[in-house]
């Protein structure tokens, strides 16, 4: 797995439930060191354990910390920088929805041994929408929901999202646009996060 | 469709086969244009454009007034630009922020615009990033199928991935750092090792640098270790460490490669004299006797040196043994002397040396049972 996963599961714990709990996380994943590295691979049995561990620790459903997970990349401010990468995919959050399909593709373009699951979007018209999620190991549309759930946020969108279980070999996440732009959302500027 | 700030005019609400209509067009398409008429003043601006210059006069200005022609240097007339149709414009806006464009000029086909006027595209070149920024533009200012935000999404997402390569080599470099100190000291004294010293005198004489070479053997030592125990030896060793560094400059090395043997290194050391006052004066304080639990530990030292600029090509291998005959020497005069390297001692190098002049550097240190074997004529 590559080490930027890792490193996000570190933040997201680090960030919400303090470096304790981290601790006590990456030893009862039978882990001896605290950080992860965000450019080196690690194996999949380590996040795989560090999941685990952090399920136990926190005695909460995975899935929900997968959600949260993917909620914390998108609307915490340490970071900000994944969540302008993101908001890159379109001026609103339907342009966002539609170019979901692209966004492994982006992600290698900017770390090309990053591999993400691959999401298909389909339109089912009247603003509702299923996207499909494939990834190497299950859970990801977990954070998949928990990620477009804060960008609708982010873009001032009204969506409902639920993750509807597996079909085949894809997890599938239904979205229901309500409102495009319901409330306003948070500031993009094109220009800012290079100087 | 709503106008929003920014956003591109509808091509649908302006009359259709007319002159306004293929503008309107253009908006959508190539949102910076700028469309001059035959005397090569500006009649109508994309929409990216106008917002670049937001409250200055842009409609009715002569083109030579709004920019500047970087390249190719031909005069701003409307027949040179005319000439120039369909090649690359290096252009720099007449304002404050003196913004860098390229551009790309065509005449205006008959019914398009003004008779005899022309249009160009422009677009930002490598200063898009700040260029965006200064402008304040949105992804709406620019045609859906320009790459310009992908461009600044590429800027953005790289930035951040050397970020993270960048602090995962300065902690790489600093454990690297401390993986060579720790290879290359000797953890009893905190000395340079004997890997240090041959890694050092390999580069002395890559850079043809000279230097003086001491081949220090402490006097004694066994016996201290033997009498005393292992606990003083050591001490012993950390304090003869101690005053050989504050005998010496912070550039030069000093190694202990052996138990109880150390070499000095002095950069640039070419006088036979001054080398003997160090020697000597080094010897005297390790004399000194060294309190250790209430005891005092009686060592002393013999050295043997030798100078490189001696040589005119000095051998490494060569040096180390002429300093190591001269060590023997000072053993062999009674200890506790510092003894230079001379062409009388000559003789017994020669014989040491192999008929190939290569000899093995001792690598592995030498036990201070090795003691015995140099204290001849003791």
């Amino acid at each position: 797995m590559h080490g930027m996963i890792n490193r996000a599961i570190e933040r997201f714990v680090r960030d919400t439930y303090g470096r304790d709990i981290w601790g006590t996380v990456m030893r009862r994943a039978g882990l001896d060191y605290s950080e992860f590295e965000a450019m080196l691979t690690y194996d999949a049995k380590v996040t795989h354990d560090v999941l685990s561990a952090l399920g136990s620790v926190l005695d909460r459903p995975q899935q929900d910390i997968l959600e949260d997970i993917g909620t914390y990349l998108v609307s915490h401010p340490k970071v900000e920088a994944l969540r302008r990468l993101l908001r890159f995919g379109g001026p609103t959050f339907t342009e966002f929805l539609h170019s979901l399909d692209d966004l492994p593709a982006r992600a290698r373009l900017a770390v090309p041994d990053l591999v993400l699951p691959d999401l298909e979007l389909r339109e089912h018209g009247s603003g509702h929408f299923s996207a499909f999620c494939r990834g190497q190991t299950a859970g990801w549309g977990h954070v998949v929901v928990g990620l477009l759930r804060a960008l609708a946020d982010d873009y001032g969108a009204l969506a409902v999202l639920e993750h509807k279980g597996a079909r085949g070999d894809a997890e599938v996440i239904d979205i229901q646009l309500l409102a495009v732009e319901h409330a306003s959302g948070r500031r993009f500027d094109l220009g800012v996060g290079t100087g | 469709m709503k106008m929003q700030e920014g956003a591109l005019s509808d091509p649908a609400s302006v009359p259709a086969g007319s002159a306004a209509q293929f503008a309107a067009m253009m908006d959508v398409l190539c949102p910076m244009h700028l469309m001059l008429d035959a005397a090569g003043r500006s009649v109508h601006a994309g929409p990216t454009l106008m917002k670049m210059f937001d409250a200055a006069p842009l409609i009715g200005v002569p083109f030579h007034d709004l920019f500047e022609l970087r390249r190719p240097q031909i005069g701003m007339s409307v027949p040179a630009l005319m000439d120039h149709a369909g090649t690359k414009l290096h252009l720099r806006m007449r304002s404050a922020l003196q913004t860098e464009l390229k551009g790309m000029l065509v005449p205006l086909a008959p019914g398009t615009g003004p008779a005899g006027g022309a249009l160009i595209d422009l677009s930002f070149g490598i200063s898009v990033v700040d260029s965006v920024r200064e402008y304040g533009l949105t992804s709406r200012d620019f045609s859906a199928t320009d790459l310009t935000v992908e461009m600044l999404y590429l800027v953005e997402a790289k930035t951040a991935a050397m970020d993270a390569s960048r602090s995962l080599n300065q902690r790489l470099q600093g454990a690297m750092i401390a993986a060579e100190e720790k290879a290359y000291t000797d953890t009893l004294t905190g000395l340079r090792n004997r890997r240090a010293l041959d890694y050092m005198l390999d580069r002395l004489a890559e850079a043809e640098h000279d230097f003086a070479l001491i081949h220090i053997d402490l006097d004694y030592f066994k016996s201290v270790n033997d009498s005393m125990g292992h606990a003083a030896g050591d001490h012993v060793l950390r304090e003869v460490a101690r005053i050989m560094i504050e005998e010496t400059r912070s550039d030069d090395t000093v190694a202990r490669v052996g138990g109880d043997e150390f070499v000095l290194v002095l950069k640039r050391l070419t006088d036979r004299c001054r080398v003997h006052d160090i020697a000597s004066r080094l010897i005297a304080r390790l004399k000194q006797p060294i309190a250790f639990g209430g005891r005092m530990c009686h060592v002393s030292a013999s050295a043997g040196s030798v100078l490189s600029c001696d040589h005119p090509h000095p051998d490494m291998t060569r040096l180390m043994l002429e300093a190591d005959t001269a060590l023997y020497a000072a053993k062999r005069s009674g200890r506790g002397c510092h003894v230079a390297f001379t062409a009388d001692l000559n003789q017994s190098v020669d014989g040491l040396m192999p008929a190939d002049g290569v000899v093995e550097r001792r690598a592995a240190p030498r036990s201070s049972s090795s003691d015995a074997e140099k204290d001849v004529g003791a």
